[in-house]
């Protein structure tokens, strides 16, 4: 059953609409994220689970319960900030005591749960700590427990970790999927960052100018775009102007180049102008001539990235960037010599707009 | 060679460090000459008689003389009064322009206002009340053809108690509007969010984060508010022209009065407010360590 249901919302600032027909179906324990860049209305959606916005149309159930116009206070939504929000004069157990505080509960049950929210954020040890004596990576964590300490019904975490360094971001999001996967809770993870989404979520949510682009699990989203955003948004894409040749052998031609395509000339003409995309990593050199494609190239440029080489090669009159894993006895050809490349069918992929 | 790096860097150093303490140089310089050499003249000629001579005359009547004690409880009461009553409106008022809904274009004519009248005092401040609210002033004169009111028959004067404390509200508000304001400002939008979120009130909200979080600067303001009338003497003196015996004009008619004359006893009595008001900043100091624990 549907935990959590969006049906038609929609967000207007005045004339702007923030959020445009949004309708997602949450299963209890998924855990989403909400990707896009900047202004694409995935905060105002979060914001409007939690009951800081309503809805100008559509409505928001949990367990079937219509909880549009409830306010903040009476849902039972847990939220964490991206600037943590810790109450300053209070220390991590006054913290995360304080949501069952506020609801009357009894001071036994209180003290339990903080114990019990500590040792899940490992922080046991800083109960009586204030919030400036902490980390980021900590503070973060004790925003993450008191949500999580009223047991909510949905767990929202808006872009919580933006504000840490590198290394803790990455840390820190194994520990709040591990948690939430422990808690079983449903959570709504909003973030720009498409590594965070792809390695954290049961599905994505891509939006753009308010709208939903696509929905899909992260292998999905990122083999199989749907859209040239999310194509463009998420992971790196090389995109070529291209014309269905063949609809049954799935032939295009790209700037004088043919490419085999698996699905791409599906529900296509011949003669149709189609935005091919094929991702850096799924080139390779053609040491063997299995694959469908295998093509001729000259070697513009190679860029060293550490675990990877992006290597830029010319197809035609089009430049493609191809990424092999960085090994220390691999032999790079060199600037301007000639090689084939080759990729599958599967990876030629064809756009929507 | 390392020996040479360190010096070098030992020079530039102090270099720098004396090129800092030139900028605040002019402050040390006043507050030499205006306070601390003043303040150590207060204090040693409070020992002396009219003579020159050394006495513990002056000192001893603070405790003795009841009209001195009746000045000092009445400088405590109005400074008290118009601290409280100032720190209550100019909060108020605070919140309403920041926190609160009101259009932005108020904030910026309120925060003007109290720029202004906070330190619109002494003779202006006692003229303008005089024209309002004195026995023939324009507003009494309106309540008394409009609305058949006499507020001087009611039991208002403007140059007793009620009056002054009135007088002092008109600059102590707005100093506490120009502190507070941007102390709610401080106050964070996630918060307030957050505390709802877990499923509180406003009302808990209020007593729980934000009235903690303020109450330090609360406090100093109402500190500031109350030495701000401790120490008023020029809008008092100009108002009731010496007929209210609140301690400033004590001091005003011992040092430079005809009739009460005696120096030593005016500097003993300042001496008196200064360890009013360093028992107030104590009690102040106190009150702070306990409300500001979770302050770096």
């Amino acid at each position: 059953m549907t935990h959590l249901a969006l049906t038609n919302v929609s967000k207007l600032f005045g004339d702007f609409a923030a959020v445009r027909d949004f309708n997602l179906d949450v299963e209890k324990g998924e855990f989403v994220s909400f990707l896009g860049p900047s202004g694409c209305g995935k905060t105002t959606t979060l914001r409007m689970i939690g009951g800081f916005e309503i809805p100008s149309f559509g409505n928001i159930l949990i367990d079937g319960e219509d909880i549009t116009n409830k306010a903040p206070n009476q849902r039972n939504v847990g939220m964490v900030f991206q600037s943590y929000a810790l109450f300053p004069n209070m220390t991590v157990a006054q913290n995360i005591g304080f949501g069952l505080r506020v609801r009357k509960e009894s001071e036994a049950n209180i003290a339990d749960r903080i114990k019990e929210m500590l040792s899940i954020i490992h922080l046991e040890g800083k109960a009586h700590s204030y919030p400036y004596q902490l980390s980021g990576g900590q503070m973060q964590r004790v925003a993450l427990a008191r949500a999580l300490a009223i047991r909510p019904e949905v767990l929202l975490l808006d872009e919580p970790l933006s504000a840490l360094d590198a290394k803790i971001r990455v840390s820190l999001r194994a520990e709040i999927r591990g948690i939430q996967q422990r808690l079983g809770i449903t959570a709504i993870y909003v973030t720009h960052d498409q590594e965070e989404a792809l390695s954290l979520s049961d599905r994505i949510v891509v939006m753009n100018t308010g709208k939903i682009e696509q929905v899909g699990t992260p292998f999905e989203i990122y083999n199989f775009p749907k859209t040239r955003f999310v194509a463009n948004f998420v992971g790196s894409l090389n995109t070529a102007d291209a014309e269905v040749v063949d609809v049954q052998q799935g032939l295009l031609i790209a700037d004088g180049v043919l490419f085999h395509t698996a699905e791409g000339t599906k529900g296509r003409s011949v003669g149709d102008k189609v935005k091919m995309a094929i991702r850096p990593e799924r080139f390779s050199f053609a040491s063997e001539q299995k694959k469908a494609n295998v093509i001729d190239a000259t070697i513009e440029n190679i860029t060293f990235l550490g675990a990877v080489v992006r290597i830029e090669v010319k197809i035609g009159n089009a430049n493609f960037n191809m990424d092999t894993f960085n090994n220390p006895f691999l032999e790079l050809p060199k600037i301007g010599s000639q090689t084939k490349v080759t990729c599958s069918r599967e990876a030629v992929l064809v756009l929507d707009d | 060679m390392t020996q040479n790096v360190l010096s070098a860097f030992k020079g530039k150093v102090s270099a720098s460090n004396y090129k800092n303490w030139i900028g605040v140089a002019p402050f040390f310089l006043f507050a030499i000459l205006f306070i601390f050499l003043p303040s150590i003249r207060l204090f040693v000629d409070s020992f002396k008689d009219n003579n020159g001579h050394f006495t513990f005359a002056n000192i001893l009547q603070l405790f003795s003389e009841p009209y001195i004690l009746n000045a000092y409880a009445l400088s405590i009461k109005i400074s008290a009064v118009t601290a409280l009553g100032g720190a209550i409106l100019g909060f108020l008022l605070a919140y309403s322009v920041t926190v609160g809904n009101l259009p932005k274009p108020m904030r910026s004519i309120l925060i003007t206002f109290s720029g202004v009248a906070s330190n619109f005092a002494g003779v202006p401040l006692a003229f303008a009340f005089v024209s309002t609210l004195g026995r023939t002033g324009f507003i009494t004169i309106l309540f008394k053809d409009v609305f058949g009111l006499d507020i001087y028959q009611s039991g208002f004067n403007l140059y007793g108690f009620a009056g002054l404390s009135l007088v002092y509200m008109y600059f102590q508000f707005p100093l506490m509007v120009l502190i507070m304001a941007p102390a709610l400002d401080g106050l964070k939008k996630e918060w307030r969010e957050a505390s709802e979120n877990l499923g509180a009130s406003a009302m808990q909200y209020w007593i729980y984060i934000a009235l903690p979080v303020l109450l330090p600067s609360i406090l100093g303001a109402t500190i500031l508010l109350f030495g701000n009338a401790f120490g008023a003497y020029a809008t008092a003196y100009a108002l009731t022209g010496g007929r209210i015996g609140i301690v400033t004009i004590q001091v005003g008619a011992q040092i430079r009065g005809d009739v009460l004359h005696n120096p030593g006893l005016g500097y003993a009595m300042a001496m008196g407010m200064v360890f009013i008001m360093a028992i107030s900043l104590a009690g102040y100091s106190w009150l702070q360590a306990k409300t500001e624990r979770w302050l770096k």
